[in-house]
Parts: C-alpha cells; structure tokens; sequence
C-alpha cells in the first residue's frame, strides 16, 4: 500500500515519518515511535487508553488515522513529566490518592485529566466524573481518580487540598 | 538507651510495614506509561496472528479454503484444525476435565469460536488474510437455554462424547449433561422442609457476564529451534500452571518452557485458563521459525474467553414462624457453554458453591448442581471470586429477603437473628465448611448504625405511604447483605488443578547490605503485590519495604506457584511470605546471639533488632546481621540469609462483610439512583489499608455494573449480542456511585499473619446488596424477585407488571 509522509509534533520533538493511509494514530504512536504508554483497550472508541492530546484537544489516537495527525501537535503520557524530570502534578496526584490499580488505564486517564484542567482549573466532582467520563477503568471505582485530579487542581492553583465531603 | 535512639515506635514507622497506607511502588512507571505490558513486547522478526472464526452459533463444517489467504502478501502461514492434527493440538485438556478444540475440528459449537489462524508480517496482514479465508458451513439446530439442554430432542452439542456415559465427574445423565454435584445432607435438609412452618422457593438467576479487564488477553510467543526452547509473555495470571499445562499438551520438557507475565492490566479471573489463541501462536512459532503475537480485540474478549457465572439456582429455604431458619435446599443448572473450561480446583465442578449457607446457622442443608453443555463460549471462571462463591452468596442473600419478607420482618432482623455467632466459631456449616473466625452480629450492627438504619426504614415508610397516595412517583429500596467468603484455595487436602496442590510460595534473599529480593508464585493484576508483600517483610524482618524489591511472573525465577485468583494471595503467599521471614529471622537470631555472645533464649526481637533482655543497649539490627550473615556466622552455620516456604494452608480463610445501599427508582422511567452505599468488611489483618480502601471501591464498581446492567446475552440463533462495548455495560465515572467503607477486624486464627484476603469481598457482597435494594423497593408491592440486570428497562417493566403506570 502507497504510503503517505506525514510531519508533526510529538512531545516537542519534531517527527517525520511515512504511514500507510489506514494507519491508526495509536498504532503509528505505539509501533512507530514506540510511545507504548497509550494503550489500546477496544475497538469502538468507548474506553479511552488511548487518549492523548492532539492541538488542545483531548483525542482518543483509535479514532483517528495517522495522516489526518499530518501538522498536529501531539502530547502523550511520556511527554507531560515536568522539565526538571518530576512527575506532574497530576501524575503524583494519581500515586497520591491511589488513582490507579493495574494501570492500564492511567495513561489516558491523565492525558484526559490534563486537558480537563486546562479547559477548567477548578473544576467540581461532578464536572471531573462528567470530564473523565470517556475513560473507563475497571479497578478503582473512579472515587480516587477524582481524588487524583483534586488533588492536581489544588497543586496547580497553588491551594490547600480540599478533601471531597464524604 | 541514649538520647540518639529513636523509639520503638519511631522506628516501627520508619519501616512502612503492616498497617500502613504506602504509597504504591509499581504506581511510579505506571503514571509515566512505563508499564511493561504484553503488546508493548516487539521482537526481530516478529509475526502477528489473528483469528477466523465463525459467524455460527452451531454449524458443521464443510471445509475450509486457505488458498486466497495463503496468497496475500506478507502472509507467512494459515493454520487450521488439520495442521494442528499433526501435533496432536487440535484438542487440548480443559482445566475442569474436559476437551477443547483449539481450532475447529468437523463442526463449531458457539459464535466466533476459532476455526483458523493466519500468522502475517504485519497486524493489517494478519486481519485482511482472516476476510479471504474461505469457510463453509452448514448451520446446525442451536440451543443457547441450559435450561432446555437435558430435554429429549435438544441439539447434540458434543458428538465427541456421543456414547461417553462417564464424564470426569461421575455419571452422564443426557448427552448435553457434563456433571452432577452435590454436598451436605439431603435426607436431613428433606426432613427439615417436611416438618417446616415456612418455606419459600424461588428461581434465582445469575446472568452471564464477564470479567472484561481493560487490557484483553494477549501473548508473545517464541520458539528457539536450535535449543528447543519456548518463552511465552503472556496475560497469566498464573503462569507456572501455563507452564505446567504448556508442557503437558505441547510435549516440550518443562525446563525448556519459560513462561513471563509482565505487567498485567487486570485480570478478574479472565486470564486464569489457557486459550486457543495462546496455542495457536506457540504451534505459528513452532512453524514458523519466528516470534509471534496475538492479541485478542474487545469483542473476542467478550466473546470467546471465559464467562463468569450463568448459574439458574432453584433455591429454597424453610424456617419456623419466629423467623429461625431450618433448612435450605438448591438445585443448579450451571451453563458452561459448548466446553467445560470453568477454573476449578479440580474436585470441585461447581466450585465452592456450597458455601451458599452463608453467614446463617442453617441445621441441615443440600445442594446439587447439574452443568450442561449449550452453544455457548466455553468458560465459567471466578469473576472476582472464589469458585462459585458469588453465585452462592448472590443466591442466599436473595433468598434469606424472600423469607423475611414471607415472615413480615425487617431483612437486617431476620438475618441478625439467623446469623453464626460470634462464640460458635469455628463453626462447621451444614456443608461441612470449618469458618475460621468471625464477628458477624458486630459487623451488622456497626453497619446499621452507620447508615442510621432505622430512620431509613422510617423514611421508607413514610415514603411508600406517599406513593400509595399518589403523591410521589419515586420509591426508594434499602439493600442489607451480610456474606461469608471462603478463600485462599487452599488445602492439599481440598485443593489441586490437575493434581498440583494448591499450595504458594515465597523466597526471600537478604542482601548482605540489608536489601533484599522476594519473589512469589502469585501474578499481580494490579492488586499492588510489589507494594503489600514487602510490607509484610517490613514487618517480620524490621527492614524498610523501600529496601524490598519484590519479583512475580518469570517461572525461571520465581518458585512454583498457583497464581493470583480466588482472593489467595494474601491468604497463602502471604502466609509463605511470613513464614520464609521467621526462618530467616531465626537464622539473625542465632547469628545475633553468636555475635553478642549470650543464649539464643537471652535475646528479644525489638522492630528491627535483637537486643538482649534487659539491656536495651546491647543489640544488633537487622541490618547489622545482613551483612554479618556474609561474613561472620557462627562456626558450622551455612554463610547467607535466605529462606524459601511453600504454604499449604491448614484452611480456607472466610472474610466477611456487611453492606447497606439505598435506591430511589422512579416508576415511570426505571431510572435507578444510588443515593448511598454503605461497605463493611472484615478481611482479618489489614496490610496496607489504602490498598484494601482501593480494591473495595473497584469490586463495587464491578458490583454495580453486573446488578445494575451487564449480562452477555445470546439471542436464540446463537448470536451474542452483547461483545462490545456498545452493547455491554461498563460504568463511567458518572454513573458510579460514591463509596463509604468501613471495617471491623477479626484476625484468621491460622494464617500467620491474621490475613484473610480482601479483593473479592466487594464483587460477592456488592451485587447482592444492589439487587436487593431494588427488590427491596418493589417489595410492599407483593413483588417476590426480580431478575438481574436492573437496567432501566427492565426496572420498568417489573413496574408495568406490577399495574404501576395504569
């Protein structure tokens, strides 16, 4: 199959590569750059592993093909750690409050919560379940994935955490 | 002791041992999407496989054309039944005693079962060559009902067994029968029921559904021709067992198998057993010369490996009209679809299911389960539980409402009543079951004063009365479960899969600077073993769990071991773990004693040393006889500190909880609401209490999502219509409710460490506690039982039938 070149960003880094034109973003992310940290966890674009963050928007890479990436500005799970090589706040957040269990789901989730704080800086309980409700995790109930992204708000706005009412 | 030394306690704290709330150590690379996971291996020259597989739910096979698909390029083979014949692998032996065609062999017995395997240079190879494969059938009477599988005239589903009238657990009674079984007394539970004053009988039903990790099933596998050797990454969640079994089918010696389980993205019981897609890629490598993958996609997961549950329990409890209850009875058709390849201990067809007594003191008690063969994926695993135990525990707590319903009284009354109390224990059930320890009546009663138990009633009252006139369209259900688990398989004497007892194992190595390596036969799926088990060492040996490494997964390296499942970790590798660090401990003590020049017996064990009865100053630390142990034993020891246990548990272990929910449903749309749940478990000694809060929220999320909405259905041609994620249900975080937990603690008196187990708890106590709620909500109506899932619809529906929106 004739392949396309395409040129984009990707965690800063600029990257130039040939695809086929049935290439899915995630499958060009994992085989091609060997980002493996977006995971693929179905076929029908419910469960969001795969979401990174394409122009400012949260993307779930199964949805899309490589090409239509051509251009982009593309951040995924390895490229949000801070310059100095600290976790972000939202990636000790979820070490923090117990956000994750077998981390299959984890790389998405942050990704989507990373946007999610940039759409909202302080956002309710209620806006983060309806903010992360395009990712799916079957380990921790999601209580303490809200906790985690809480907790990211208040070190990002430079406030005291709030703990949620129990 | 000067100024300078820190106190006990301090010291203690320092450790992270027992009781702390550790962060997780395998969090640090999973938050940077450092997780080593099995689709993330690629290897030279790697092939990729994928599976057809057929549209049928029932259907003869009248012949398979590879030709096209053989053709396409960067296809390198296209594998069928007929090459598998000449590796004898076109069968393989089910953990449960039965045989499964691992490609289809003259006919196919459920859809989307495996029918061939084409092993390609890319992922898109593979799945364009699947489309060309050319495969005709010839469609065949289907039967997707167990409960129509033993009529006369139901479709044959195995011809293979056709004239076998023995199956592996006794008699056959029908061609489609694969087993009976049964336990407790049945002449003693009939005579309880011919002279009870109450009785009730009810037809409950455990849909099928599916433990559905979010990462699939999945597998590398590699064969080096020149040495004979295999090395298979895969999902296991218990890879010696896929070592052993490997070995068995393949004929490849077992030192020449090394099977890796890198990290796992959940499990839930889906990735115990052995699938056709694993051996399909070994006999591809085999073949090929080459690697290859295979991963399976979200619709074959859903489809084809392992189902839980589809248990239709007929189930009947007698008591006396003050509310005591006398006798319970049960008889089960058990579903396990066109193959029996349930995860048993092997005696054990339908599992522990006769834990289905419960927390109750029943006098006598029978139960028989009949499993039969339908066009079906083949499975049965324990989703989330131990054998069988959520079936049983669903069952009963269903059950024990029906009955206090019957007799007029409040459900947390009856079973308060009814419950085993605190000074029979041990208690031996009716089934014969020995419970380790319990303190039921306390869990209750924290629970119901936590919710204020009463005033919900009150309110509820008040509610129904509102309803009744007309004023409100809302009802509003309060769910009491109380469940007993029965855990960590377990005993020799009860436990083997396939003659392995279902022992585990620990080895521990102290470094001579005081670190060290443990290393088990369990899997973690995300439980946090890295974390937990170096707690438990914290503890024993008084070294910091930061100085701990701990190691699953590699069967090169780590001891045999029946992995991660049925709540067992903690209970038996647990125990192996602090068993290994007593030998090691004795071993520091004799040096210590040696080294400080006084009696074994001189010596007390102080957090992280041994220091010499009445004088606090004259001590070594643990770390101090590490590096001793290397150079400075006493003479005749063996110079090292490390020790190795394989745990055979005395018993199982039986934790226990008490859970409380309250709905809201509106009549009118079926909407369910969860305005609060309420969790109380007892798992013994609790290790990492942070990780225990974690694995409950998770196992009532799954909880919920099985009573609220999932069930993998089949329409009557066979066809599943529910293998997506389109069509089967998992919650969001918008729709999962806000957990409270709690806790009481009742140490096991056997297990070294007082540990019970705890990840299970949730998902065998959770769904009975939802569906009784809604049940609960209907049943001033005169409403007995309603099916699970309580999806909208079906909520509606149970208020049409029951003239509510006249």
């Amino acid at each position: 199959m004739a392949k396309s070149q395409i040129e984009l960003k990707v965690n800063g880094k600029s990257v130039e590569a040939l695809v086929e034109p049935r290439t899915l973003l995630i499958h060009f992310l994992r085989d091609q750059l060997n980002l493996t940290g977006p995971h693929i966890g179905c076929e029908t674009s419910h469960c969001g592993a795969c979401t990174v963050d394409l122009d400012g928007k949260s993307v779930k890479s199964c949805t899309i093909f490589a090409v239509q990436a051509n251009g982009a500005d593309i951040r995924t799970i390895e490229g949000i750690a801070n310059a100095d090589g600290t976790l972000h706040a939202i990636q000790e957040g979820f070490r923090e409050m117990h956000g994750l269990q077998c981390g299959f789901c984890t790389p998405g989730m942050i990704m989507r919560a990373y946007r999610l704080l940039q759409e909202n800086k302080n956002p309710s309980e209620e806006e983060i379940r309806f903010g992360i409700s395009g990712n799916l995790c079957r380990c921790t109930g999601y209580q303490n994935i809200v906790k985690a992204i809480q907790f990211a708000a208040a070190k990002l706005n430079g406030v005291p955490l709030q703990e949620a009412a129990e | 002791m000067n100024d300078m030394t820190p106190s006990s306690a301090e010291r203690a704290a320092k450790l992270e041992g027992m009781g702390c709330k550790r962060k997780r150590v395998e969090d640090i690379r999973f938050v940077q999407g450092k997780g080593s996971y099995v689709d993330d291996i690629k290897l030279p020259d790697m092939l990729y496989g994928d599976l057809v597989r057929s549209p049928h739910g029932h259907a003869r096979l009248k012949g398979i054309d590879t030709a096209k698909a053989a053709a396409l390029p960067g296809v390198v083979a296209v594998i069928t039944a007929e090459t598998l014949k000449t590796v004898n692998l076109a069968w393989m032996p089910t953990l449960a005693g039965d045989a499964q065609m691992v490609l289809a062999d003259g006919k196919v017995l459920f859809q989307n079962q495996e029918v061939a395997f084409v092993v390609a240079e890319s992922r898109e190879a593979a799945a364009d060559a699947v489309e060309l494969v050319e495969v005709e059938y010839e469609p065949l009477p289907v039967n997707v009902d167990p409960l129509k599988a033993m009529t006369d005239g139901a479709p044959m589903i195995r011809e293979d067994l056709k004239d076998k009238t023995d199956g592996a657990h006794g008699k056959r009674k029908h061609y489609n029968h694969i087993f009976s079984w049964q336990a407790g007394d049945k002449a003693a539970a009939d005579a309880a029921f011919a002279k009870a004053e109450v009785t009730i009988k009810e037809m409950i039903i455990y849909p099928r559904v599916h433990p559905c990790p979010l990462e699939t099933c999945q597998c590398v596998a590699s064969f080096d021709k020149i040495k004979g050797e295999l090395t298979l990454w895969g999902t296991f969640q218990a890879p010696h067992v896929i070592r052993t079994v490997g070995s068995l089918i393949s004929k490849i010696p077992e030192h020449k198998i090394h099977v890796i389980a890198p990290d796992i993205g959940g499990g839930f019981g889906n990735k115990v057993g052995a699938y056709p897609g694993y051996i399909c890629a070994i006999v591809a490598s085999i073949v090929t010369g080459r690697p290859v993958k295979w991963v399976e996609d979200r619709i074959e997961n859903l489809s084809t490996t392992a189902f839980a549950r589809d248990f239709y329990m007929d189930v009947e409890i007698a008591a006396t009209k003050d509310g005591r209850v006398t006798g319970l009875r049960c008889y089960t058709i058990a579903d396990h679809g066109a193959f029996d390849a349930c995860a048993n201990a092997t005696k054990w067809p339908a599992g522990l299911f006769s834990i289905i007594s419960g927390s109750y003191d029943f006098p006598a008690a029978y139960c028989l389960v009949d499993g039969v063969y339908t066009n079906k994926a083949p499975g049965g695993v324990a989703y989330r539980c131990s054998f069988r135990v959520t079936e049983a525990a669903y069952c009963i707590e269903r059950a024990m409402d029906i009955m206090a319903q019957k007799l007029g009284m409040d459900p947390a009354e009856f079973r308060m009543k009814n419950l085993v109390r605190r000074e029979q224990f041990p208690y031996t059930s009716a089934f014969g079951w020995q419970y380790d320890s319990g303190d039921y009546q306390t869990a209750l009663n924290k629970a119901m004063e936590s919710v204020g138990y009463k005033k919900l009633r009150e309110e509820q009252k008040a509610k129904r009365e509102a309803f009744k006139r007309g004023e409100t369209r809302e009802l509003m259900g309060i769910g009491v479960a109380f469940f007993t688990e029965i855990v960590g398989a377990g005993p020799s004497r009860a436990c083997d899969i396939l003659g392995i007892a279902m022992f585990d194992s620990a080895e521990i190595r102290i470094h001579p600077t005081g670190s060290g390596i443990c290393r088990l036969g369990t899997k973690s799926q995300g439980q946090g073993h890295e974390t937990t088990y170096a707690q438990i060492i914290a503890t024993e040996l008084g070294l910091p769990a930061d100085s701990i490494t701990v190691e699953e997964g590699n069967t090169d390296t780590a001891p045999y071991g029946l992995g991660t499942y049925g709540s067992r970790s903690t209970p038996v590798s647990g125990a192996a773990t602090a068993m290994a660090c007593r030998k090691i401990k004795a071993k520091a003590q004799m040096i210590a004693a040696y080294m400080l020049e006084v009696h074994d017996d001189d010596l007390e064990w102080d957090v992280d040393r041994f220091r010499v009865k009445g004088n606090l100053e004259r001590f070594k630390t643990m770390t101090e006889l590490a590096w001793a142990a290397y150079h400075e034993v006493p003479p005749g020891m063996e110079p090292g500190l490390e020790a190795i246990n394989y745990y055979d548990p005395p018993n199982f272990t039986y934790p226990f909880g008490a859970y409380i929910c309250v709905v809201d449903i509106d009549v009118d749309t079926g909407q369910t609401k969860v305005r609060r749940f309420y969790a109380l478990d007892d798992c013994g000694t609790r290790i990492n209490p942070m990780i225990i809060e974690g694995q409950i929220h998770g196992g009532l999320t799954e909880a919920f999502g099985i009573a609220m909405g999932q069930e993998i259905h089949y329409d009557a041609d066979g066809n599943v219509t529910t293998a997506s994620f389109l069509d089967y249900f998992l919650p969001t975080a918008v729709e999962t409710p806000h957990w409270e937990t709690d806790w009481t603690t009742t140490p096991s008196p056997h297990h070294p460490i007082g540990a019970k187990g705890v990840g299970e708890s949730p998902n065998v106590g959770g769904v009975p506690c939802f569906s009784n709620a809604v049940n609960d909500a209907f049943a001033f109506l005169g409403s007995t039982h309603i099916q699970m899932p309580h999806d909208h619809w079906r909520t509606w529906t149970a208020a049409e039938k029951l003239r509510l929106h006249a």
